[in-house]
């Protein structure tokens, strides 16, 4: 990748709430960005986990959000922020298995409490904060060297 | 092995990517639950699912499996085989359960990822 100004770029997809026809299609789209920028198939794999189930998030518990997808020639960062409602115990939500997805949504094999804990485990750098009636932040870095 | 010979072999019914069989398989995955799946599955592998909505196709594009397998002959909603035409994923049909589906790809040799 080069090292110019060029070569940082960003992009910005609006996620609609309750919306699993549409899910998915801004994951896909950063994954296939990142195959055009030609960056290492593992790595790719790893950002397109962590974008699915940041997505999946915002599709299922928020009122409506976006994900920001940011690169530049250190690092991927992708941001998934909403509108709310906001979590209520961070410590819990991050605890693999543990979900607050409805009915509706564990019926499509939503919902397996592991959305958190996957964007943890394959990013480089994670980051979260929400509080409840609030919107949720979550960023996550992926270093390209 | 290929999808084709997972096909042939099991008798399968290639709903999408007709065009597609030629890929190789390099394992098998089974669990309806998406988290799940994406993490744990890998490139090329095959995943045993009794869900049929589109984020199936999402997930397995994502992942870049060689194929999905439908068990007990469950019917697939017309949305999940036109999104999966577009996004080149191969949805196959079997009525056999997904314990029997597994049981005959892993003695085919087919194992876990």
């Amino acid at each position: 990748m080069e090292t110019t100004d060029e070569a940082t770029m960003s992009k910005y997809y609006s996620i609609e709430p309750g919306n699993f026809i549409l899910a998915g299609e801004a994951a896909e789209q950063i994954k296939k960005i990142l195959k055009q920028l030609g960056i290492d198939a593992a790595l790719i794999r790893k950002v397109a986990i962590a974008s699915y189930e940041a997505e999946m998030n915002l599709v299922i518990h928020s009122v409506g959000g976006r994900l920001i997808l940011n690169v530049n020639p250190q690092e991927i960062t992708i941001i998934a922020q909403d509108d709310g409602p906001g979590i209520k115990d961070i410590e819990l939500a991050m605890k693999e298995g543990y979900s607050t997805a409805p009915d509706a949504a564990r019926e499509l094999g939503f919902g397996a409490g592991m959305g958190l804990p996957n964007i943890k485990r394959y990013s480089d750098r994670f980051a979260i904060q929400s509080a409840e009636g609030e919107g949720t932040r979550v960023e996550m870095t992926f270093y390209l060297s | 092995m290929t999808v084709e010979e997972i096909v042939a072999e099991l008798g399968l019914k290639v709903l999408t990517g007709r065009e597609h069989l030629k890929r190789e398989i390099s394992s098998a995955y089974c669990c309806d639950l998406l988290s799940r799946v994406m993490s744990r599955s890998s490139k090329n592998s095959l995943w045993i699912t009794i869900q049929t909505h589109p984020n199936i196709v999402a997930v397995a594009a994502l992942v870049e499996m060689a194929c999905i397998v439908i068990p007990e002959n469950v019917t697939v909603d017309e949305n999940t085989l036109a999104k999966a035409e577009e996004e080149h994923v191969v949805i196959l049909s079997s009525s056999m359960s997904a314990y029997t589906v597994a049981g005959k790809l892993y003695s085919l040799g087919i194992h876990g990822a």
